[in-house]
């Protein structure tokens, strides 16, 4: 009889896994995608894209603290400049940073290594006051 | 015998298809019934959009006789909106793609945060946009008040709110002005769907005009 409720029990696990596998993805549709784009495409020259983008790369420990803080002022991706303001998500914890991270490094043709919470939590223990 | 329902079916098909009556878009807002001195039958007055005078990202006068033998299409926007702004100035930039050689459609963007949004700050936001040589896409200033004013005349909400993200809180509603003055529809910029009744809607509108102006 024990045994038969573990597995009852087993049913319920794969769900929690498949909503957290979710969440980057969700919180790129909340967050992000009215100014980015669906496809992480940006809109001309307003808004710059995620997706092949050189600045995801090359500043890759700082993206933690941008999402968090923002961004204002110019800034260069793949050789175009961009000058308008993101707000920043202060809200946002270590976990679903890791994964909307990770959903961006990893979705529109960018591949990246996975983030670990840890790894997020550090570099954000590291951003500019 | 049972021919005969799919028989009725078919032939009343068929008058569907005979009756050519060209497709209207419906006239938006509040309509007047006005009775004749004459006695005769009353006539319906429709609303129509407000009287305006803008200025747009060029320096020129815009007022409503701006628009003679044009529709227009028109929404609400500010150059440092972090929040909707891109989505829905994305969606237009489509339609204003698939109807730059079109003379008689014009597009009208005003912003709502004037303060900021210079005649300067207007053109770059347009360069930006990549439609700086536009002639047809209107970025237009105002008065605070009057904007606000205009914004709902045309069925959209934006007001300035301290909450929401860059001080003022908005919807992205199109609204679709024919060459009268009057609102023919009203597409929420956000919904895929919406977008894509807009542009199935505006042939429909450019034929009407085309009746009335051949």
């Amino acid at each position: 009889m024990p045994l038969r409720r573990f597995f009852f029990l087993l049913l319920f696990l794969p769900a929690c896994f498949t909503n957290k596998q979710n969440q980057g993805e969700k919180l790129y549709a909340e967050h992000c995608a009215s100014c980015h784009g669906d496809q992480g495409q940006g809109l001309a020259q307003l808004i710059p894209p995620l997706a092949g983008a050189d600045y995801l790369k090359e500043h890759r420990d700082y993206l933690p603290c941008l999402i968090r803080q923002g961004q204002t002022g110019p800034i260069t991706v793949n050789g175009i400049q961009y000058n308008q303001v993101m707000p920043g998500h202060a809200e946002l914890s270590p976990a679903k940073l890791t994964n909307l991270l990770n959903y961006i490094e990893n979705h529109f043709g960018n591949h990246a290594t996975p983030r670990t919470i840890a790894e997020v939590d550090e570099q954000l223990r590291a951003c500019p006051q | 015998m049972r021919l005969l329902p799919l028989l009725l079916l078919a032939a009343s098909l068929l008058t569907a298809c005979a009756d050519d009556k060209p497709q209207r878009l419906p006239i938006l807002g509040e309509r007047e019934v006005v009775p004749r001195p004459d006695g005769g039958p009353a006539d319906t007055i429709f609303a129509t959009a407000p009287a305006f005078r803008l200025t747009n990202q060029h320096g020129q006068i815009l007022t409503n006789k701006s628009f003679a033998g044009q529709a227009y299409i028109t929404d609400f926007f500010f150059a440092t909106c972090p929040g909707i702004c891109p989505k829905m100035q994305g969606e237009l930039l489509k339609v204003y793609q698939k109807y730059k050689q079109e003379p008689r459609l014009a597009f009208l963007s005003h912003t709502i945060d004037p303060d900021h949004d210079s005649l300067a700050v207007l053109r770059e936001y347009s360069r930006r946009l990549g439609v700086a040589d536009a002639q047809q896409w209107h970025f237009a200033t105002t008065s605070k008040d009057t904007v606000f004013a205009l914004a709902k005349a045309y069925f959209t909400a934006a007001m300035p709110d301290q909450e929401a993200p860059g001080g003022f809180a908005h919807n992205g509603t199109f609204a679709l002005v024919d060459d009268q003055g009057h609102i023919r529809g009203l597409y929420d910029s956000l919904n895929k769907t919406e977008v894509e009744r807009l542009l199935k809607e505006l042939p429909i509108l450019l034929a009407e005009m085309k009746e009335r102006k051949p």
